[in-house]
């Protein structure tokens, strides 16, 4: 590989840029998405070939909120050990948020006609709006809250968790009794947030129609935007000499923080910041699908957000991505054609993947295997070393 | 089965209409049968039992309850007879002359019997037959209707849940017959409910306060709902309609000190419902113990694992019915080694082919049983179908041993705390003292020197996994009798029995038993305050600080394999 | 790089030519129906006999010679029990299958769900579950009871001399949407009958809820105050079978605290041993004891469908076939299956119920239906104790709520409207 920081003496950043094969080739299918898809909505007609029909529309705006989803997890699994299992739930709050704006933009034309109040609070008798709805009727405070909820938690979450040093299985364990708890909870009717049902019915999303095609472009535009951009502060930050000291803690937790490293705040700003990411993935995914309910907080669902990850092939980011647009592309597929066998085929996808693809999906393509040296993808020496003694001990 | 301590549920109203206006007379005819003829005869000719018994297949229930009061104010035996049927639904009309009989099954045939003579007329099928119906309005009727021509009867149990109606019944009228009741009762037991009885009637009959007081007196020592509510009513008509002070204030006392000594009942109530909900937890999490525990496998398929058990049950239980009717009591023990093969089967097939390749990669564990849960669950429900499957429970695990003072103890839940008991002590045994115990511990510990020192370690993984999963089938046997046998039956304990074994402590039995029975008794307690979801919350979220404060969980493996 | 370029793009091209070009350009021959019921996840256990149930009829209909003299061909998706998952499904039934309706649904959620999606590309859903009303979209039609067509007339049962003259109520139920409004209604209505405030225990518990010792405890010391006292119960599919076996085995029996249940049919009582549960009630527009020649030939032909002499029906069956044979009449009625013109058609659209008596189509989307109470029979069936002398229209806007009063729903002119307060026109 032709090192082209020495070859063009360009800046660092435009440096690992290009030296990131996959990422280039990421970014280059987003910015020709964005480009294409809004005029192969609006432009052609339908039945011509190249036109995109609205369904099309509204899966490519859900695969693209969950490879973010996907992307936050593998910045926090692959380059730094943390095996969340419960980032549904920033996910959800992110949705959450933005849901409750949608909500407040209904205004008076919910079914009961009630200028403030949403219709289940209507219908439970509530009188007046709780504390925690202020505000949500300002975009700005919505999407603020999208990332400062989601960011909140995390970090509290974390500073508890990380400072305390649970790690491994545990961690992941309790971060799944983060994401039970908080499904319990939103469950519950006198949360205000609309119990199971939760929030759907939505109108506009800053004054346009959230069912015309126009508004459906804008935020699949959007939502792929926003996966570039997120996918260049992960691997800005995994390049950086941060992201060195993260691999490091993945790699070998205790002799990082025998060096002298304050392993715990390390692992805290990256937490914080994944989660922050999937809050964004949640508010970008409510107004294309239209309800945010408490199912996103199942620990099934945060569960499969890893087996994204790993289909697609850890550490590598693209990946993540990849993995993301397969299982899901894969799940629609295969619910549509075959409804009663499809469990059959994705669970032997994921069994398959993992005895035989172990780097995943991407790990199998040649060009991306070994040979890519950049930290943290798969087959470098690190990663050698960590299987070769894990063979050596037993368990890892 | 069922042992009756005190009637079955308190609370009936006191001005049933069929009491209001039927029970004083029959109370006195009864009575007058009783002074004047000790030997009950009867007063119906045969042709009049007949005729009676037929005007029972009445189209409306209210002509059907006058029927019943009639036959039963009688007083001839017989009518027991007929009632009985007729409450346990065993009453039909023929199609054919419109007979009222006795049907009795026997097999696939139904036997007539006679009302009168009770003897067997004929036979026929289902087909042949009209329920006589009932509603829960005439179950009443009759069971009080019984409960009074019992109050005399030779047989002590049946006195016994007699003397438990009228108290429940609790109608003044009914006090003479009582009365009469107490002078023929040798029983010194019997005899103590029948005055308690009484006093609960001489309460709201009471005229004085003298006698008020005496009835309280005896009521105060009792330690019951139903003398709670009875006394809670007293205290409210007496302070409605100003009765003597003194009155008053010895029923309130009398309310505070039953109320006291219910709590503790009733906190007793919640400790066992805790320890309960701890033995299924247990039970759930203990095969996980071993797989996730013992061997670092993240088996998100271990529910199914659970589920292969309560479908084997299922399975074993069909085949009872089908090559051995008669011995169906048997099939839920015949499941439990059945199960343990079957569900173990399936875990060192699993453990072959797929998890073997991916030791010291536990976390692509998960990735490959996920897939492998997502499977199982499509197959069952491809073999078995989606709904569920009903698994029909032994007598000796349906009922419950009820105290009167309101605790119910239910078998079926005794058995299972009792079962996983023997499980785990089973578990620890084979851990400790068998050969293979010994080898599987060391191969954990230390593969490669277990390797060199002779020990197939790929045999032992296989059993280790294969004896995790066996144990998750035998769960899922106890679990069929609570709970849904459903393809997503798995899917239920799957999280939570991760959180007792993180809870207690990866890799240490006992740190699990600790930690399900505890979890258990907290969330029970909670239930009562907060309601089911709070109080599950709540126990997450004391779940996620107590591993901050212990992030190794309640017992930690100390060592160097910890860090590995 | 060339290279990877050129098989990313490859395959790229590939997954998008399976996407786009996918729809089998639909024949001219067939008439595509959707059917969107959960057949993995939660929800499969319900679901899943829906779908057997809409493919019975197709079936059915094609031997018959089909529709407007084309073949019925339905489309099965798996919506897995996913709420988002159900939306997506629905867009690509209408947009890609092109499918003239669509039958399915069964929890509210799952209807709130794809509804917005119904609306914007004018499809026609059927959704044949009990559920709480307070709902009228043009684009659905109701065949489940709504709240005045099965919890009111179960209460008045209880409060009946025949039904024990209940005087104390606990209102059991899952923690969502249908559980909190019909308990809403009943507590409205109660209020109406003199019932005070602490004779009611409301009681709500989470999906799947399996250990009801604490509850079922509670509900006997509730009913130990000396008053006749029911529970009503919205407990939601997987968790009745563990309420009942925790019944059953506290040993309350059904003279002294009569259960009625509005979501416990047949098919939930096939997991169960009924024998301890005898005399416990539930509320339904159907059983499948009702003795009519009708319903004998639904039976038999479900059971010649399904190859099992064993398989139970249920009152959604019922609503399903309710909701298909009126469609099947409308889109005969219109010539065509156009959804505006078989909407036009299916007002005032009748079936025979299996019951007897007939299914009438309202304005409103909701049907006119007879109401039945029975008795939990040993053989896991119901024995019909009460039934209403005529039929119950349905409410889609309860009485009993004070901002739902007031609104009316009525698709036809002058209203056209299906929350509103005044006619449009």
């Amino acid at each position: 590989m032709t090192d082209y920081r020495q070859k063009y003496k360009m800046t660092p950043v435009l440096g690992w840029l290009l030296q990131d094969r996959g990422g280039m080739i990421l970014l280059g299918i987003l910015l020709a998405g964005s480009i294409l898809i809004p005029i192969g909505n609006l432009m052609f007609p339908e039945g011509s070939a190249f036109h995109v029909p609205t369904w099309v529309l509204g899966l490519l705006g859900k695969y693209l909120c969950y490879a973010l989803l996907a992307l936050s997890v593998d910045l926090i699994w692959g380059f730094c050990g943390i095996l969340s299992l419960g980032h549904g739930a920033f996910f959800a709050l992110g949705g959450y948020a933005m849901g409750m704006y949608l909500m407040r933009q209904i205004g008076d034309r919910g079914v009961y006609g009630d200028p403030v109040l949403p219709d289940f609070m209507v219908f439970l008798n509530w009188k007046e709006l709780p504390w925690y709805w202020y505000g949500f009727d300002h975009f700005s405070f919505a999407i603020l809250m999208a990332m400062l909820v989601p960011g909140v938690l995390a970090f509290v979450f974390g500073f508890l968790a990380f400072r305390s040093r649970v790690t491994g299985v545990y961690l992941s364990i309790i971060t799944q009794a983060m994401t039970y708890a908080l499904l319990l909870a939103f469950f519950r009717n006198d949360m205000g947030f609309g119990g199971n049902n939760g929030l759907t019915d939505f109108k506009d999303i800053l004054g346009f129609d959230l069912q015309s095609d126009q508004t459906r472009c804008v935020l699949v535009v959007a939502s792929a935007l926003m996966l570039a951009i997120c996918y260049l502060v992960s691997r800005g930050i995994t390049q950086s000499r941060l992201g060195k000291v993260l691999i490091a803690i993945r790699d070998a937790e205790s002799r990082v923080r025998f060096t002298g490293y304050r392993v715990e705040y390390y692992k805290l700003f990256v937490f914080t910041v994944s989660a922050v990411m999937a809050g964004i993935a949640g508010a970008l995914y409510v107004p294309q699908i239209g309800i945010i309910n408490p199912g996103e907080f199942a620990p099934a669902a945060s569960i499969e957000v890893v087996i994204w990850v790993a289909v697609g092939g850890r550490g590598t980011l693209y990946g993540a991505v990849l993995g993301a647009f397969i299982v899901n592309y894969a799940k629609t597929f295969f619910t549509g054609v075959m409804p009663d066998f499809w469990l059959f085929f994705l669970g032997g996808l994921f069994i398959a993947v993992t005895l035989f693809l172990p780097k995943g999906v991407i790990g199998a393509i040649p060009a991306f295997g070994a040979a890519n040296g950049g930290p943290g993808a798969p087959g470098n020496w690190r990663d050698r070393l960590a299987s070769w003694r894990a063979n050596q001990g037993g368990k890892a | 089965m069922r042992q009756d301590f005190s009637p079955p549920a308190p609370g009936r109203m006191p001005h049933h209409s069929f009491r209001r206006f039927f029970l004083p007379l029959f109370a006195i005819m009864v009575l007058m049968l009783v002074a004047l003829a000790p030997q009950q005869a009867s007063a119906f000719s045969d042709e009049q039992l007949r005729q009676n018994a037929e005007q029972l297949n009445a189209k409306s229930s209210t002509k059907k309850l006058d029927v019943i009061e009639k036959m039963a104010a009688d007083g001839d035996p017989r009518v027991a007879a007929i009632l009985e049927a007729m409450l346990d639904g065993d009453l039909y009309a023929s199609k054919a002359d419109d007979k009222v009989v006795i049907g009795k099954k026997q097999g696939k045939v139904w036997q007539h019997i006679d009302v009168v003579s009770g003897a067997v007329t004929g036979e026929s099928g289902s087909a042949d037959l009209d329920k006589i119906r009932i509603n829960n309005r005439l179950r009443g009727a009759l069971r009080d209707a019984l409960a009074t021509l019992n109050l005399f009867s030779p047989d002590l149990a049946i006195r016994r849940a007699a003397v438990e109606t009228v108290m429940d019944t609790r109608d003044p009228a009914m006090a003479p017959l009582l009365q009469r009741a107490i002078e023929r009762e040798s029983n010194p037991d019997l005899l103590a409910r029948m005055e308690l009885a009484k006093a609960t009637m001489a309460l709201a009959a009471g005229e004085t306060s003298q006698e008020r007081l005496d009835a309280i007196d005896i009521l105060a020592s009792q330690t019951t709902p139903q003398i709670r509510a009875v006394l809670l009513q007293f205290v409210n008509a007496a302070e409605a309609e100003n009765y003597d002070p003194k009155v008053v204030a010895a029923a309130k006392d009398a309310v505070a000190s039953v109320e006291s000594r219910l709590k503790m009942w009733q906190t007793g109530g919640d400790v066992y419902r805790g320890i309960s909900l701890g033995s299924v937890l247990l039970l759930a999490a203990v095969g996980l113990a071993i797989t996730f525990g013992v061997m670092g496998v993240i088996n998100m398929a271990h529910g199914e694992m659970i589920m292969i058990g309560a479908y084997t049950t299922y399975a074993v239980q069909q085949a009872f019915l089908v090559f051995w009717p008669a011995g169906i009591g048997w099939s839920l023990a015949v499941a439990v080694p059945v199960a343990f093969l079957v569900s173990g089967g399936v875990g060192v097939v699993v453990e072959r082919l797929i998890i073997r390749f991916l030791y010291g990669r536990p976390l692509e564990t998960l990735l490959a049983t996920w897939g492998l849960s997502l499977f199982l669950q499509q197959a069952i429900r491809s073999i078995f179908g989606a709904s569920n499957r009903q698994v029909v429970a032994p007598d000796f695990m349906s009922g419950a041993i009820e105290f009167s003072t309101g605790l119910v103890l239910t078998y079926n839940r005794l058995w299972i705390i009792l079962f996983s008991l023997i499980v785990v002590g089973g578990i620890a045994a084979v851990l400790r003292y068998t050969a293979f115990g010994l080898q599987m511990r060391a191969v954990t510990q230390n593969r490669r020197m277990a390797g060199s020192v002779g020990i197939r370690t790929g045999y032992v993984d296989a059993l280790t996994f294969g004896l995790g999963s066996g144990i998750a089938g035998i769960a899922g046997v106890a679990l069929s009798q609570i709970d849904n046998v459903s393809p997503n039956l798995g899917q239920g304990y799957i999280i939570d029995s991760f959180m007792v074994v993180v809870f207690g402590g990866v890799g240490n039995l006992w740190g699990t038993v600790l930690g399900a029975f505890s979890l258990g008794i907290v969330n029970k307690f909670l239930e009562p305050v907060a309601g089911a979801v709070l109080a599950k919350i709540f126990v997450l979220v004391a779940l996620i600080l107590f591993i901050q404060k212990r992030p190794k969980g309640l017992f930690a493996l100390k060592g160097r394999a910890v860090e590995a | 790089m060339n290279k990877t370029l050129q098989t990313i793009v490859g395959a790229g091209a590939l997954a998008w030519s399976a996407m786009a070009m996918t729809p089998a350009q639909a024949a001219d021959d067939t008439i595509k129906i959707g059917v969107l019921h959960s057949l993995s996840g939660t929800m499969a256990i319900s679901e899943t006999t829906l779908k057997d149930t809409v493919l019975m009829l197709v079936d059915d209909i094609n031997k018959k010679g089909g529709l407007l003299g084309k073949k019925v061909e339905a489309v099965v998706v798996d919506p897995a029990s996913d709420w988002p998952l159900f939306a997506e499904k629905a867009r690509e039934l209408l947009e890609k299958d092109k499918v003239a309706a669509v039958f399915g649904c069964w929890t509210s959620v799952s209807r709130k769900s794809v509804l917005p999606v119904f609306e914007e590309d004018n499809g026609l859903l059927f959704y044949p579950v009990q559920f709480e009303g307070e709902e009228s979209s043009r684009n659905v039609f109701y065949t489940g009871a709504a709240p005045n067509q099965q919890a009111i007339p179960a209460v008045d049962y209880l409060m009946s001399e025949d039904g024990g003259s209940a005087k104390r109520f606990a209102l059991l139920g899952t923690d969502y949407v249908y559980p909190r409004t019909t308990n809403k209604v009943l507590r409205a209505y109660l209020h109406s009958k003199g019932v005070a405030d602490e004779d009611i225990m409301e009681n709500y518990t989470p999906f799947g809820h399996s250990d009801w010792q604490s509850i079922v405890a509670d509900v006997k010391t509730f009913a130990s105050a000396g008053k006749k006292t029911a529970v009503v119960s919205t407990i939601n599919g997987d968790a009745n079978v563990p309420f009942y076996k925790e019944l059953a085995n506290q040993g309350i029996k059904a003279e002294d605290i009569p259960v009625v249940a509005f979501s416990v049919g047949e098919e939930e009582l096939a997991g169960l041993d009924t024998t301890p549960l005898v005399g416990h009630l539930a509320a339904w527009n159907y059983f499948e004891s009702v003795d009519t020649e009708a319903n004998a030939a639904f039976i038999k032909k479900w059971h010649a469908y399904i190859g099992d002499d064993k398989r139970v029906t249920n009152d959604p069956m019922e609503a399903t076939y309710i909701g298909f044979t009126m469609w099947a009449h409308a889109v005969e009625q219109a010539g065509t299956t156009d959804v505006d013109a078989v909407r036009q058609a299916m007002y005032g659209q009748k079936v025979p119920n299996l019951t007897g008596g007939v299914a009438v189509m309202n304005t409103n989307h909701y049907l006119s239906k007879p109401v039945l109470i029975g008795e939990v029979q040993d053989d896991g069936q119901f024995d019909t104790v009460w039934k209403t002398d005529g039929v119950v229209v349905g409410d889609s806007w309860s009485d009993y709520i004070p901002e739902s009063a007031k609104l009316t729903a009525d698709w036809t002119y002058p209203w056209v409207c299906g929350n509103c307060e005044k006619p449009k026109y």
